[in-house]
C-alpha cells in the first residue's frame, strides 16, 4: 500500500477492483465502513462476481475476468476527454510534458521493439528524449505530438464507453456512472483510494492492470493524499515482509537487485542502479544504491568485505536466467532439480497446474517441507484416490517433514500491508519437537558450513565467511535479527555538513537508512527496515495509538518502511507552494519560517527542501515526478494496452482483430512445451476465475475445526442462466473441466454470476473457490489449480490464476 | 438469582413474586445489516465462547453453513438474494439468532419452572438443567428459533452472552465483529445509533431503511438496521409482524393452570412409579459398525 489500513477511513471514495476486501481483509473492511459512516464516503465494487464487498456497495458493476485494463483504459480515456483531471498536480508531478523519443512506436498492439520469437521486446526506443544537458526534454504546452500527454490521449482515445462494454461486457451505463463517480474525485479536496489484490496480479497481464489503475489516480492527483493512493492488500499476514527481505529470486534485501551474469564488474554493477537525476534538482534517491548495498555486504560478510574485494561483489550469484517459481517447476520438471526445500510453501495447491507440478515433485531425489501441517505438497506421493490419483511405487522421492512453529508460537516481526513493521509475541509454546523456521534454516546453514569446513567445495567461501555471531548458533533470536536487519554503526558515523559532529557511536544502532554510508563503516541487514530497532529500542514494539493531528497517522504506533513514514510520496498532498491541496486533510505542509517540512506524517521529501527549488515528490524517480509513460522499466510495454487472458472467450482481441500476436500479452511467460496446453473456447466455453473465501485462510484453514464448520466442502459458482441452460440446481454435484484436468464440487446457482454481453454474444462466468484439498477436517475436494493453465504476467512471472476456461456439466 | 448482577424479571411456570429492589439497565444487541460483509466472525466466537462445535456438514448450495440453526448453532448467517428493484441485486446477509423479545413466547409457553427466565436487563435464557425436553418454546418463538438437542432432549439458544454481559462484558459476537455491524449497549443508546445509521442509509436513497424492533412480541433486545424495514421478509425470512402464536395464549391464558396441574399429577405418579419400581435399567446399547 502507498498508503495503509487505517487511512482508508480518510476517503472519499473508494473503488474495489481487483480483490475483494470484505472477503478476504475483513479486518481492514473495516476503515472502509469508518469512511463511510463517518466521511460519507461511497463504495464501488468492480468485480465478475457481486462479492461481500459488494454487498455493502454504493454501486456494483460486473466485468469480465481479465479485461481490467479495458475498463480502467476507458476510465483514463473518459478523464482526459472530459477534462477532469487534476491540472496542478498533472502538469507539475507527473511526466505529461516530458518528450519520448521518435523511434518508439505503436502498431496494431506491439510496441516497437518486439521479438516474436523469444517474446520479448528490445525497449531501448521505449525513452524520453535527452537534451545535451542530460536532462529529459519537455514541452510545458503539452502540445508537442511526441510529449507524453499527447501520445496518452490518442493511445487511449480508443477505449470509448462502447469500446470497452464490448470487451468488458460491463453495461456502458454503469461504465459511465463509475467514470461520473471516479471523476468527481478530480478536485483537490476530494479523494479517491483504490484498494486491489490478487484479482489484479493473477494475470497475464496484471502489473499493467495495477499501473493503469495507478495512472488514473494519478490524473485524479490522488496519489500521495490522505485517503488516496494505490493499496495492494496482500495476501499473507507477512507477505510483504517475504518481498521487502528479497525472498524472490532476482531481489536482495530492500528491493536492491541481484546482478545478470554479463554484470561481473562491480562498479559497473552500482552506476547502473545509482540512478542520476533525469531533470534539474532531482533527488534521484536510488544514487544512494551504494550505501545500502554496501552496508548489506557488511551484514553478511563483516570484515570479510572490503573495499578491495568490492565488499565481496564476486561472491553473490549472477543470473544467467529468471529462477522464477514457474522456471524452477518447469527445470524440476525437466528432471535438472535433485532436490528442494519447501518452507511454508505449498506448490502443489498455489503452483499453476497440478498435473505438472506433481510430475515435477516425482523426479526429485529429495524434497525438504518445512511446515506447521502436512500439506498437500508433504504428501504428494500418496494416492487419495480421485483427489491425488497418483502410484506412490512410482515416485522415488524422498521426503523429510521438519514441523516448524505457527505465528502464535514464536515471537517477531509481521509487516502488514500497510508496509507496518509490528511486532509479536507468542501465545504458547509450540507442540512436540516443533523448532522455529530460524533454527531449522541455522541447523541446516550450520551442518553445510562444517561439511565445507571439512571437506572443501566448488566455492566455499560465501559459505565460510558468513557472518554468524549470534548467542545460540543454532537459534539465532528474532530480536538479534530484527537487529541485524535495521542496522548499526561500525565506525562512529558523521554528518557530512559537519564531520566533527557524530551521528552515530560505533557499535550502536543507526537511527535509519540516512545514516548508511558505501565505505564499510555501516552494517545493514536491509536498508528499507533500516531503523525499526535503533538505541532507543525496538520500535516494531510500539502501541501507542495516540493520534495527535486526528488524521489516522499514529506515528507511535509499531514502524513503518520507510523511514516511519505512513503515506509515500506525502509531498504530493500539498501544491507546489508546499500548501495542501485540502486545508481540511492537512498531512504535511512547508513551513517557511522553520524552513522545514512538518505534520502529521514523515515527510517524503528532503527535510529542508524549499518549494522554489522544485524538488518533484516522486524522489525514487531520476525524474522527480510520476511516470505515465514507464519507460523501459515494464516488460510488456510503457503504457497498459489491452490483451485477451491466454485463455480466452474471444479468437482476438478486439482492438486488433487482425492480429494474432496481439491477441494475449505479446511478452506473457510461456513455456514452449505449454501452448498446445491452452484451452479453447469451442471445448471450454465459459470463463472461470479462482478466489478465497472469507472462512478460509489459503490451504491452512480446512485443518482448523471451526473454519471447517464454516465452509465444510468445496463448491463452485455458477450463473443462474447458465445453470437453467445444463439443468443444474443448487446442491447438485457438477463436473468442472479444463484442457488441463477436472473437478467435481457442488453447485451454488447464484443471481451474483451475472451472464456479460461480450462481443455480442453471452458470456457465462464459473466461480471456483480455492480452499480444498485431500489434507484437513473439510471434506475432502480437489485442487483447483487442478485446471489452471501454466502461464505467467509478462513482469512477475505471476500465474494467471483468475481468468482461463472451462466447462461444466451435471454429474 | 442466577448471577450476583443478574436479577430474574419473569421465570417460566412460577407464581412467586420476582425481585424488583433494583432497576438494571435495559440491554440490546443492534445488527447493522448494510455494514454486515458475513463474514461469520460472529458464529466462530459464538462457538468459541460457548464451548460449542457443531459437525463438519457439507455444502447444500449455499453460503449458509452450518446449512441451520442447531444446539450447537446458536447463530448464523443467513445470505439472500433479492432484487428489491428490478435489476438491482442485493446480497443482504443476515445474521439470525435469538431476538431476546420483551414478550417472549418460549417463556410463555414453557411448562417447566425455571426453564426459562428473563433477566430484568432484557435477555432472555435458557436454564437446561430445568429444561424437561418438551419443545412447547419452539412452538412459543415466533422466529423459530430454540433447538432441541439430539445429545441430551434439551433446548439450547443463544443466550446473549448473560454471563459476559453480567460481568460488564459485551457478548462475544459484538466483540469479534470486524466492521462495527454489531453493536451493544442500552437499549436505548442502540436506538439512537440505529436512527444515525438509518439517516445514512436514507442519504443513500435507501428510503425505506428503519430500525426492526417489533412491536407485537413487546419489542426485542437484538434489533436490526434494515435497508428495506419495509419489507423484512427480504431477509432469509424475517416475519414482517412476528406474534407469539394463538396456541400458547390459550394455553397461558386457558388451559395452563388445568395443565399444569395435569403435569404436576404426571411428576406425582412417575415419582411413585419411581420408589416403588425403582430406577429404569437401560439395556446396553449396541454399538453398530
Amino acid at each position: 500500500m502507498t498508503n495503509h489500513w487505517v487511512d482508508i477511513k480518510n476517503a472519499d471514495l473508494v473503488l474495489i477492483m481487483g480483490g475483494n476486501a470484505a472477503e478476504a481483509h475483513p479486518c481492514g473492511f473495516k476503515w472502509v465502513t469508518e469512511a463511510k459512516a463517518h466521511r460519507k464516503a461511497k463504495l464501488i465494487v468492480v468485480d465478475p462476481r457481486f462479492t461481500r464487498s459488494a454487498a455493502v456497495a454504493d454501486f456494483y458493476t460486473p466485468i469480465r475476468a481479465g479485461t481490467d485494463i479495458a475498463f480502467l483504459a476507458g476510465v483514463i480515456n473518459y478523464l482526459l476527454s472530459h477534462d477532469r483531471i487534476q491540472h496542478e498536480y498533472v502538469k507539475n508531478y507527473t511526466d505529461v510534458s516530458f518528450l519520448v523519443k521518435d523511434e518508439f512506436d505503436f502498431q496494431d498492439g506491439i510496441y516497437s521493439g518486439y521479438d516474436a520469437e523469444k517474446r520479448k521486446y528490445d525497449r531501448s526506443s521505449w525513452g524520453y528524449k535527452l537534451g545535451p544537458d542530460g536532462y529529459v526534454m519537455t514541452d510545458p504546452t503539452i502540445e508537442n505530438p511526441r510529449c507524453v500527454y499527447q501520445l496518452m490521449k490518442t493511445h487511449y482515445s480508443r477505449y470509448t464507453p462502447e469500446a470497452v462494454s464490448n470487451i468488458c461486457g460491463t453495461p456502458k451505463d454503469a461504465f459511465l456512472k463509475v467514470c461520473e463517480m471516479i471523476a468527481g474525485t478530480s478536485t483537490p479536496d476530494k479523494v479517491m483510494t483504490i484498494m486491489y489484490a490478487l484479482g489484479w496480479t493473477q494475470h497475464s497481464q496484471g502489473s499493467q492492470m495495477i499501473r493503469t489503475a495507478a495512472m488514473v489516480q494519478l490524473l485524479l492527483g490522488n496519489i500521495g493524499q490522505p485517503g488516496g493512493g494505490m493499496n495492494a492488500l496482500r495476501g499473507h499476514s507477512n507477505i510483504q515482509g517475504l518481498t521487502d527481505l528479497g525472498l524472490l529470486s532476482d531481489l536482495l534485501t530492500g528491493y536492491l537487485t541481484l546482478p545478470k551474469d554479463a554484470e561481473q564488474d562491480y562498479s559497473a554493477y552500482i552506476d547502473k542502479r545509482a540512478l542520476k537525476p533525469l531533470r534539474p534538482n532531482q533527488m534521484s534517491y536510488w544514487q544512494n544504491y551504494a550505501k545500502f548495498h554496501v552496508s548489506l555486504m557488511k551484514a553478511w560478510y563483516g570484515d570479510a568485505a572490503s573495499k578491495e574485494n568490492n565488499w565481496c561483489y564476486d561472491w553473490l550469484p549472477k543470473l544467467d536466467k529468471q529462477y522464477d517459481m514457474l522456471q524452477v517447476f518447469e527445470d524440476m520438471h525437466n528432471g535438472k532439480v535433485n532436490g528442494y526445500i519447501c518452507q511454508g510453501f505449498n506448490p502443489l495447491a498455489s503452483a499453476p497446474c497440478k498435473v505438472k507440478v506433481s510430475g515435477a515433485l516425482a523426479k526429485l531425489k529429495y524434497m525438504v517441507i518445512i511446515d506447521p501441517l502436512a500439506t498437500e505438497t508433504s504428501e504428494f506421493w500418496q494416492n487419495h484416490g480421485e483427489y491425488n490419483d497418483v502410484d506412490p511405487t512410482k515416485i522415488q522421492t524422498e521426503v523429510f517433514r521438519l514441523p516448524s512453529t505457527c505465528f502464535a508460537e514464536e515471537d517477531g516481526s509481521l509487516v502488514n500491508s500497510g508496509r507496518w513493521l509490528q511486532w509479536h509475541w507468542k501465545a504458547t509454546d509450540p507442540p512436540g519437537e516443533t523448532k522455529s523456521d530460524g533454527e531449522i534454516v541455522a541447523g541446516i546453514f550450520l551442518k553445510l558450513r562444517e561439511m565445507y569446513k571439512k571437506e572443501g567445495g566448488a566455492f566455499p567461501d560465501p559459505i565460510l565467511n558468513l557472518t554468524w555471531k549470534y548467542k545460540q548458533p543454532e537459534a539465532p533470536s528474532p530480536e538479534e535479527l530484527a537487529r541485524e536487519f535495521s542496522g548499526k554503526a561500525l565506525k562512529d558515523v558523521t554528518d557530512p555538513k559537519d564531520p566533527t559532529k557524530v551521528l552515530v557511536k560505533a557499535g550502536e544502532q543507526v537511527n535509519g537508512f540516512a545514516e548508511l554510508r558505501d565505505d564499510g563503516s555501516t552494517s545493514c541487514g536491509c536498508w528499507l527496515y533500516s531503523g525499526a530497532w535503533s538505541e532507543k529500542g525496538n520500535l516494531m514494539a510500539r502501541r501507542d495509538n495516540s493520534d495527535p493531528y486526528g488524521i489516522g497517522q499514529t506515528l507511535n504506533w509499531a514502524y513503518s518502511w520507510p523511514a516511519n513514514r505512513r503515506i509515500m510520496y506525502n509531498r504530493a498532498s500539498c501544491d507546489p507552494a508546499g500548501k495542501p491541496w485540502d486545508a481540511t486533510r492537512k498531512l504535511i505542509a512547508w513551513d517557511a519560517g522553520a524552513g522545514k517540512w512538518a505534520g502529521a506524517d514523515v515527510p517524503d521529501m528532503r527535510p529542508d527542501a524549499a518549494p522554489e527549488e522544485n524538488v518533484g515528490p516522486f524522489i525514487m524517480n531520476p525524474e522527480g515526478v510520476a511516470r505515465f509513460f514507464a519507460v523501459d522499466k515494464m516488460a510488456d510495454g510503457p503504457f497498459p494496452e489491452h490483451y485477451e487472458p491466454l485463455e480466452s472467450p474471444l479468437a482476438a482481441n478486439p482492438l486488433h482483430p487482425n492480429n494474432p500476436k496481439a491477441r494475449a500479452n505479446p511478452a506473457a511467460r510461456v513455456f514452449k512445451g505449454d501452448w498446445d496446453t491452452f484451452g479453447k473456447p469451442d471445448k471450454f466455453p465459459y470463463v472461470a476465475t479462482t478466489y478465497r473465501l472469507t472462512e478460509h485462510f489459503h490451504f491452512w484453514t480446512k485443518h482448523a475445526r471451526l473454519n471447517a464448520i464454516l465452509q465444510p466442502e468445496q463448491f463452485v459458482e455458477i450463473g443462474e442462466e447458465l445453470a437453467k441452460e445444463k439443468g443444474i440446481k443448487a446442491g447438485d454435484h457438477v463436473r468442472v473441466k479444463s484442457n488441463h484436468g477436472q473437478i467435481v464440487a457442488s453447485a451454488v446457482v447464484t443471481k451474483r454470476l451475472m451472464t456479460l454481453n461480450v462481443e455480442g454474444r453471452k458470456t457465462h462466468t464459473v466461480g471456483i473457490p480455492l480452499h480444498w484439498g485431500f489434507m484437513g477436517l473439510t471434506k475432502n475436494g480437489y485442487l483447483t489449480n487442478t485446471l489452471t493453465p501454466f502461464v505467467g504476467d509478462a513482469n512477475t512471472n505471476t500465474p494467471e490464476f483468475k481468468a482461463f476456461l472451462v466447462n461444466v456439466e451435471k454429474v | 438469582m442466577a448471577l450476583q448482577s443478574l436479577d430474574i424479571k419473569a421465570r417460566s411456570a412460577t407464581t412467586t413474586p420476582m425481585p424488583a429492589a433494583r432497576q438494571t439497565t435495559e440491554v440490546a444487541k443492534l445488527i447493522d445489516i448494510s455494514k454486515c460483509i458475513g463474514c461469520k466472525a460472529c458464529q466462530v466466537a459464538c462457538m468459541e465462547w460457548n464451548d460449542l462445535r457443531d459437525e463438519i456438514g457439507y455444502n447444500v448450495g449455499v453460503y449458509d453453513n452450518p446449512a441451520d440453526l442447531s444446539a450447537e448453532s446458536w447463530t448464523l448467517m443467513r445470505f439472500a438474494e433479492v432484487e428489491p428493484q428490478p435489476g438491482k441485486l442485493e446480497w443482504l446477509i443476515r445474521k439470525d439468532g435469538c431476538m431476546h423479545c420483551a414478550d417472549p413466547g418460549c417463556l410463555k409457553a414453557c411448562p417447566s419452572p425455571g426453564a426459562i427466565v428473563q433477566y430484568s436487563n432484557g435477555i432472555v435464557d435458557f436454564h437446561e438443567e430445568n429444561c424437561i425436553g418438551c419443545g412447547y418454546c419452539i412452538t412459543g418463538c415466533p422466529f423459530n428459533i430454540p433447538r432441541l438437542s439430539k445429545k441430551d432432549s434439551k433446548v439450547y439458544k443463544c443466550t446473549l452472552c448473560s454471563d459476559r454481559v453480567a460481568v460488564g462484558m459485551e457478548p462475544a459476537c459484538i466483540k469479534a465483529c470486524p466492521t462495527g455491524a454489531l453493536v451493544f449497549g442500552s437499549k436505548q443508546d442502540m436506538i439512537e445509533h440505529a436512527e444515525e445509521r438509518i439517516t445514512d442509509l436514507k442519504e443513500r436513497g435507501f428510503e425505506n431503511a428503519g430500525l426492526y424492533d417489533p412491536k407485537g412480541v413487546g419489542g426485542t433486545h437484538v434489533m436490526y438496521v434494515l435497508q428495506h424495514a419495509d419489507q423484512p421478509e427480504l431477509y432469509s425470512g424475517l416475519p414482517k409482524d412476528p406474534h407469539i402464536s394463538p396456541l400458547v395464549s390459550l394455553w397461558k391464558g386457558v388451559t395452563k393452570p388445568l395443565a399444569s396441574f395435569g403435569l404436576g399429577l404426571i411428576v406425582l405418579a412417575g415419582f411413585f412409579h419411581y420408589v416403588t419400581e425403582g430406577p429404569k435399567e437401560v439395556e446396553e446399547e449396541e454399538t453398530d459398525a
